[in-house]
């Protein structure tokens, strides 16, 4: 099994087309989850967003950087997705992009801090969230926390990175479950909000394991 | 004149929003609508990249006012205030006031010439009017 350090341009466009199947296979588990506490509509309006962003991709140049790979995506994401996630995973992309505009390649490094970037444009359009208020913050947080360690770590590989990633982020949503929400529709809630797992934490955690899983696969054919 | 615009998940209610008001507020007050999402015209959403381009329509040098139902309206007006360039960003501010009320409040304080923070604050205001 050879390592691979870095994802390409070429990866990530892969990816993208990743997450819409995997959005599409979760829409009615997001839309069940949503329809606990929130409006029912999370895995129609995700679903909804990846394609047209798909679709946008394949009007791109395949040779495109990662930055206008991610700009594509956030944009398509703004226009379409329709609610309070249109928003929050439209900037998550946009912020990634500003970061690695013409760059076609993205090592551990970089990875961490695009999502850095990511969850910056989240906590900014939530209004200041934090960890602990139910939302999305609380899958990429602790993603971002692991990737920053891996980053740092010469003895931990891209994919290894990837998957305590993707750990991570999977405990974050699960955290969520006792949690009582402090935004957004679910925060109406109050009390009753707990004992539901937070519908964009667990969008967050599909498109972080993405990475992973796209990773995981590409480096047991190489 | 202070613009004014009205961003609902239902593009009906912005609609309905902006008619009231120009009914009520005959002072050629600047003000635009925009609700639901282009991809879907059943879905109900807002989309923050019509929200900048309706801010541009009414854009005037003394400033824009938006004022949103909820959530995601909110979130796509802050989206769309990061997408204007800064000289225009300072002179856009986003009402936390009830929609109907806030936005008639805010469309008869621009017609006076009252500035953005006027506006603004009238718009807020809105929400301890007494209606019995």
């Amino acid at each position: 099994m050879s390592d691979i350090n870095v994802l390409t341009s070429q990866d990530v466009y892969e990816i993208i087309f990743r997450i819409f199947d995997v959005i599409k296979e979760n829409e009615k588990y997001l839309t069940d989850l949503d329809a606990a506490i929130g409006d029912a509509d999370h895995g129609i309006n995700m679903t909804r967003g990846f394609k047209l962003a798909t679709e946008r991709l394949k009007e791109l140049n395949p040779s495109s950087d990662v930055g206008t790979i991610f700009n594509t995506v956030g944009m398509a994401l703004l226009e379409t997705v329709g609610g309070a996630a249109g928003p929050l995973y439209g900037m998550w992309f946009m912020n990634m992009a500003q970061v690695v505009m013409g760059k076609s390649e993205l090592d551990k490094k970089t990875i961490a801090e695009i999502l850095e970037a990511g969850l910056k444009g989240v906590q900014d359009i939530g209004g200041g969230t934090q960890p602990g208020e139910k939302t999305m913050v609380d899958a990429i947080y602790p993603a971002l926390e692991e990737l920053k360690k891996a980053a740092e770590d010469e003895s931990v590989s891209l994919l290894e990175a990837l998957r305590r990633a993707a750990e991570a982020a999977e405990k974050g949503m699960k955290a969520t479950i006792p949690m009582i929400a402090k935004r957004g529709r679910a925060s109406y809630l109050g009390e009753r909000s707990r004992g539901h797992q937070d519908p964009g934490a667990t969008s967050s955690y599909l498109i972080i394991k993405t990475f992973y899983d796209y990773l995981k696969e590409k480096t047991g054919q190489s | 004149m202070v613009g004014i615009v009205i961003i609902s998940h239902s593009k009906k209610l912005a609609e309905g929003v902006k008619e009231l008001v120009l009914q009520m507020v005959r002072e050629g007050v600047k003000i635009e609508a925009v609700g639901g999402v282009a991809a879907d015209p059943k879905a109900l959403g807002t989309d923050p990249l019509r929200v900048k381009e309706a801010i541009e329509k009414v854009f005037d040098e003394k400033g824009v006012l938006i004022v949103g139902d909820f959530g995601s309206a909110i979130l796509s007006a802050r989206v769309a205030l990061k997408m204007l360039p800064e000289e225009k960003r300072k002179l856009v501010a986003i009402a936390n006031a009830p929609l109907v009320e806030g936005a008639f409040a805010a469309a008869v304080e621009a017609s006076t010439g009252g500035d953005l923070e006027s506006v603004k604050e009238a718009a807020e205001e809105a929400r301890n009017l007494k209606k019995i």
